[in-house]
């Protein structure tokens, strides 16, 4: 079973996943500007624009947990997973910027005096070098192990994302509280494959790992 | 009456200001008796059984009791009114309510030396409000007024909008409008006001008091702690239109900044 998917997954090219977020943005701005989105369309563009990018982060640092775990290897499309996410949290902070706020005196006062915009920003501003960072000239250029280090830097940027999505409701609400658990649930798992004992390896999970130990183990087909 | 010149203000004023959709109006609610969305009091506020309904007054009043709606509503005389409406959120909308004011329910109960404050409640009944079935929320919903705001001629019990009888999502069979101040103050689904001399308990203030006043007057100059007060959207305006500046008292700073005087609304935000 498991085989058979990983098989057929090996038939799917990555940027299908770029087109189809291109569509579903896409998508989601006409049904904003045909009332499909309901009698205000541009909180609910940001909330569903802002909610894909942080549902594809979790995807994409939940690539490795499923590997290990259930042995589906989907490593392939973790760098289409990232910068699709990317995309779609550019588009949100323009929505913010363009359609929301659109004072410039007011953004910069947002930026500055609102934590959760605050929060928001600086966790975009982490993925900026991480999207940009996000291709085989630069594995190449910065060298696999500094540029996994570089990379961590999605959990930090993916718990800033969250905690923006939880400090903005009026209340406790359970479905960004939900996001939120996930994310750290994924960074303790990260943590604790670390700290096993894996000394020398300074790359942390790296792609010499991904390979054998899927197979090392036996399928569970 | 010195209410008439008021209340010919309040009409005049009304003629510049645009009503929402009924499908606006309808459908972007916050409810959170049916979930925390702002569709979802559509979606599940179908289930709500408004009939029989009975309000029970009670507290500082001569005529305390539980009293069925049509007793209520059939000693009253329902007026449209044509209201700004301002979330904290910094949203908005104009709605015509249809109701009768507030000051004629007290008066009709009559109101004993004493009392300095209304509280209301909302109904309690997890089995047909499906929030109230968890824990986040102190339930039932809870507001109040200082007695002169609440006998103050804008102050409306709504039992309509748009001629029709309360829609559920907004409120049904009965709510409070207060178009002065923040929405959260509007209570819905009244089944119980309370003549008494201490400020009562206000669910949003209890909950987060740093950043839900008592007073919730809707005021462009203080800060919501998380966002600005200074502009609202204006609900309906489609994907391409700007915020508009937010007005002090939303616009009926003529009629009750004087219920204020001397006040820093800063400090009894």
């Amino acid at each position: 079973m498991v085989a058979v998917l990983n098989r057929w997954v090996r038939h799917v090219p990555p940027w299908t996943l770029y087109l189809a977020g291109l569509a579903h943005i896409v998508w989601l701005f006409w049904l904003g500007e045909t009332g499909g989105l309901g009698p205000e369309p541009i909180n609910a563009l940001e909330r569903a624009l802002g909610e894909t990018g942080l549902k594809l982060i979790i995807v994409g640092l939940a690539i490795t947990p499923v590997m290990k775990v259930a042995r589906i290897n989907l490593i392939r499309f973790r760098r289409a997973i990232g910068l699709t996410a990317f995309l779609y949290i550019s588009v949100h902070l323009l929505v913010w910027l363009l359609l929301d706020v659109f004072l410039l005196s007011e953004i910069w006062a947002d930026i500055v005096k609102r934590p959760y915009i605050t929060v928001g920003m600086a966790g975009f501003a982490l993925l900026v070098p991480l999207a940009v960072t996000s291709n085989d000239w630069s594995v190449r250029r910065m060298g696999a192990a500094a540029w996994k280090r570089l990379h961590r830097l999605t959990y930090a940027a993916a718990v800033l994302g969250a905690v923006h999505n939880v400090m903005l409701a009026k209340t406790w609400a359970a479905e960004p509280l939900t996001y939120l658990a996930v994310m750290i649930a994924l960074l303790v798992l990260r943590l604790r494959w670390r700290t096993k004992p894996r000394s020398g390896n300074a790359g942390g999970m790296g792609r010499a790992r991904q390979g054998p130990e899927p197979v090392g183990k036996g399928m569970s087909a | 009456v010195g209410g008439l010149g008021l209340i010919g203000a309040g009409r005049a004023r009304a003629e510049t200001l645009e009503p929402n959709s009924f499908e606006d109006i309808t459908s972007y609610n916050n409810f959170y008796e049916f979930g925390f969305d702002k569709g979802d009091p559509v979606k599940y506020a179908g289930a709500l059984t408004t009939e029989p309904w009975r309000i029970e007054i009670d507290g500082l009043v001569e005529r305390p009791g539980s009293y069925a709606l049509d007793e209520i509503v059939s000693a009253m005389t329902i007026e449209e009114r044509i209201y700004r409406f301002r979330c904290v959120e910094a949203w908005s909308m104009v709605v015509p309510w249809n109701g009768f004011e507030l000051a004629d329910l007290l008066t009709w109960a009559g109101v004993k030396p004493g009392a300095k404050y209304v509280a209301f409640e909302t109904l309690y009944r997890p089995k047909e409000m499906p929030a109230q079935r968890g824990g986040s929320i102190d339930w039932p919903y809870r507001e109040g007024l200082r007695l002169d705001e609440a006998m103050h001629p804008l102050t409306l019990m709504a039992t309509g909008l748009y001629g029709k009888p309360m829609p559920k999502q907004n409120g049904a069979p009965i709510r409070l409008v207060v178009p002065w101040k923040y929405g959260f103050k509007s209570i819905k689904s009244i089944v119980k006001i309370t003549l008494t001399d201490k400020q009562p308990e206000t669910t949003w203030n209890m909950l987060q008091p740093q950043e839900y006043g008592f007073y919730a007057n809707v005021n462009p100059q203080v800060d919501h702690p998380r966002w600005s007060q200074a502009r609202e959207r204006v609900i309906g305006g489609g994907l391409f239109s700007a915020k508009k500046p937010t007005l002090m008292f939303n616009g009926y700073e003529d009629e009750v900044a004087g219920l204020y005087d001397g006040m820093d609304l800063e400090t009894f935000y």
